[in-house]
């Protein structure tokens, strides 16, 4: 059948199992949206207040489903709004497709009205992109993009479409979706010495990361951790993958992870990283970081084996996969000194007090904690506020805990915890974000209203830029260089203004009240915390330091 | 760790964009880029990026790494000087009159290097071969004035019949 270019980017989206899009109207792509109107009983269209929410929601959807995110925006600046999305999404291997209208092809290059090189924009930020020249080229194209997001390590993919590639028509079959190209198969010789390395040590520890995610090797993961004995800490990304409540999991490493954690990959004579990266933020010091273990790296990205810190023992391949093949290999045994030795530990763990009449971070992630079942989702935007989050999280499954962890996207958590939403449904969503960061793209409030997406957001009101001053505090001789804004926003009365239900919380039993309330009217709602702005996120190891320099008073 | 030359051969589509991809990767992840050269090879849907950098082994491992990872990479391969042939062309325009021609033109020949074009008060040579002999001929005739010269950076092929 003969369609048009606008009709083939809807048709395909459907074919590639898409029914819920993120976007933002405008000149280039409106043939685009005359098409999204037709097809409106099939595909559905949330619209943002700004497109980087839209992107971020996009990002949301695919973290909380592991489908790709699929955001729409307008050439010139919809596109650039896209760029922070994209690049959070990059940097945390989360599968999404990026659609930019363009201006006509004979508009091209001349700095015709909203045209900017988005492909140019993005080629670091994206796995890949396309500029579409002839119509004929254009379902192929998408479907491509579709591909590259999902296979490998995943990542977005931006197709930049001129506007009368839209309008052109061309013939277009229907496809079935392609299967993606099998992973990578790991090297026997590389499983037969990781697995001889993990039989013969004796103090080893697991670090998993978002890798886990993406693969969905949650489950997998367990099963080694309890065949082996090991015990496991994981990064940011990694939050929520195993149980809390597993005796294995010692919770999260690296600059704020606790005690217990670092110390563990400190003491232990092999590391198993899986589907995580040693980031700057782990591997603070990637000279003195497990300097007493030898490092097992399995990653189905090669390009990640020795970037940051020195691999004994390599595994490339598909998280899932390698583990299902390493399993049977590894021998099943008990650790009793090592797990001990770390129980023993835990005790000297850093643990925040209560404090009559204050209300403290910790306080208000166990009162949500308390309120809401396994199947909440929790969204964070990035400063102090992410970090207490990651730290009282208690999560049990994968895809519980969103945030942004490579690029640190202050302004994320409301167009994600919005995405997140509309994909997972009647689950609770709980947006969780300081003040400093919710002023960056509050306005999606609007979208909460609009689309009634009833995601309670927790502000942290600290009134300061609590994270960049923390370190003023403790590396900058308290020179508060512009943290202190002086903001005097009601976020009561601006919740009202959106047509929000609003709530402010001074004490403990305040905030329960306020959540018990927001979470029974089922209707979006923002809560403001008022908490002291000489809270730190400890424990701490400094930048470029290592278990020896950690902070926990 | 000790830096070290290394000549990389990429394979790659030939689609317009596909050389700033390449150039935005290296520029990004801080790789040295010493000369870069691309052409067209037999099979029309491929060029051959030959890129020459310098880095220790784990920065010289990352760019086969991260340069394979682009989805417009069909294939990167290093070349060790030992197992390839690596040419560059230099084309020198040097102040010459009747003075110091023959002296030039001496060295030239030593070189076998053309003259390529005179006029009254200058000379363009032209010099084909490794890197090493371009630096020899220039290390020589540097003594005289230099006014302008190009080098074409190194493009390289494998010995034998082994291909890409």
């Amino acid at each position: 059948m003969k369609l048009t270019g606008a009709d083939i980017i809807v048709e395909v989206l459907l074919e590639q199992g898409v029914d819920t899009i993120f976007g933002y109207p405008g000149g280039t792509v409106l043939n685009t949206y005359d098409s999204l109107y037709k097809y409106s009983d099939k595909i559905n269209h949330i619209m943002t207040a700004h497109e980087q929410g839209a992107s971020h929601a996009a990002d949301g959807y695919a973290r909380a489903t592991g489908k790709t995110g699929v955001v729409l925006a307008t050439s010139g600046p919809g596109a650039t709004n896209l760029v922070t999305g994209i690049a959070t999404a990059y940097m945390d291997s989360v599968p999404m497709v990026a659609l930019t209208g363009n201006v006509g092809t004979s508009l091209i290059g001349r700095d015709s009205f909203q045209e900017v090189y988005i492909a140019g924009i993005t080629m670091p930020i994206t796995k890949h992109n396309f500029v579409v020249r002839k119509v004929e080229d254009l379902a192929d194209t998408i479907r491509q993009a579709f591909r590259i997001a999902q296979e490998g390590r995943k990542g977005p993919v931006l197709v930049d479409i001129p506007k009368d590639i839209t309008a052109a028509e061309c013939e277009f079959t229907p496809q079935p979706v392609a299967p993606l190209s099998a992973p990578p198969a790991p090297k026997q010789e590389s499983l037969e010495q990781a697995a001889k390395m993990l039989n013969e040590c004796e103090r080893p520890v697991i670090m998993f990361g978002g890798g886990v995610v993406s693969s969905e090797a949650s489950d997998i993961l367990h099963e080694l951790m309890e065949k082996a004995d090991i015990p496991a800490c994981h990064t940011l990304m990694g939050a929520g993958v195993v149980d809390y409540r597993s005796p294995l999991n010692v919770g999260m490493l690296g600059m704020h992870g606790y005690v217990i954690a670092n110390k563990a990959v400190n003491e232990a004579d092999v590391v198993f990283a899986v589907g995580t990266r040693f980031s700057d933020r782990v591997a603070l010091n990637p000279n003195k970081f497990a300097h007493r273990a030898k490092i097992i790296q399995l990653d189905i990205d090669p390009s990640e084996i020795n970037k940051n810190v020195h691999i004994d023992c390599s595994v490339v391949g598909d998280v899932k996969d390698v583990l299902q093949k390493l399993l049977p290999m590894i021998n099943s045994t008990k650790r009793p000194e090592w797990i001990n030795a770390i129980q023993g530990w835990k005790a000297s763990d850093y643990r925040p007090k209560d404090v009559e009449g204050k209300l403290r971070p910790h306080q208000i992630m166990n009162i949500i904690n308390q309120n809401v079942g396994d199947d909440a989702v929790f969204v964070t935007d990035v400063g102090q506020h992410q970090m207490w989050a990651a730290q009282f999280c208690k999560r049990t499954k994968a895809r519980s805990f969103l945030t942004s962890g490579g690029l640190g996207t202050m302004g994320f958590g409301y167009g994600a915890a919005l995405g997140a939403k509309v994909a997972v449904g009647d689950r609770t969503v709980v947006h969780i974000t300081g003040d400093g960061s919710f002023h960056m793209n509050l306005h999606e409030g609007c979208t909460a209203v609009s689309y009634d997406l009833p995601v309670i957001t927790v502000i942290m009101n600290n009134t300061v830029l609590g994270m960049v001053r923390q370190w003023q505090t403790s590396f900058y001789g308290k020179r508060y260089s512009s943290t202190s804004p002086e903001r005097k926003t009601d976020f009561v009365k601006l919740a009202e203004g959106f047509g929000l239900a609003g709530y402010r919380a001074e004490t403990p039993e305040e905030f329960e009240k306020a959540f018990k309330q927001a979470l029974a009217s089922g209707k979006p709602a923002w809560i403001d915390c008022r908490i002291d702005k000489d809270e730190r996120v400890l424990p701490m190891i400094p930048a470029g330091g290592s278990f020896d320099d950690i902070i926990t008073e | 760790m000790p830096t070290n030359k290394e000549v990389f051969s990429i394979l790659v589509d030939n689609h317009s964009g596909v050389l700033a991809r390449v150039a935005s990767l290296f520029s990004r992840r801080g790789f040295n880029i010493d000369s870069l050269t691309v052409s067209a090879t037999n099979d029309p849907k491929i060029s051959r990026i030959t890129v020459v950098a310098e880095g220790d082994k784990d920065e010289l491992e990352q760019i086969v790494l991260q340069t394979a990872k682009l989805i417009e990479t069909k294939q990167i391969c290093t070349l060790p000087p030992e197992n390839s042939i690596q040419r560059e062309l230099l084309l020198v325009k040097i102040a010459a009159d009747e003075t110091n021609r023959s002296v030039i033109r001496e060295a030239a020949e030593i070189y076998k290097a053309s003259i390529v074009d005179l006029s009254t008060d200058s000379m363009v040579v032209e010099l084909t071969g490794k890197p090493s002999k371009i630096d020899g001929f220039l290390a020589v005739v540097s003594k005289y004035n230099i006014l302008e010269m190009c080098r074409t950076g190194v493009t390289a092929l494998q010995r034998g019949s082994a291909v890409m």
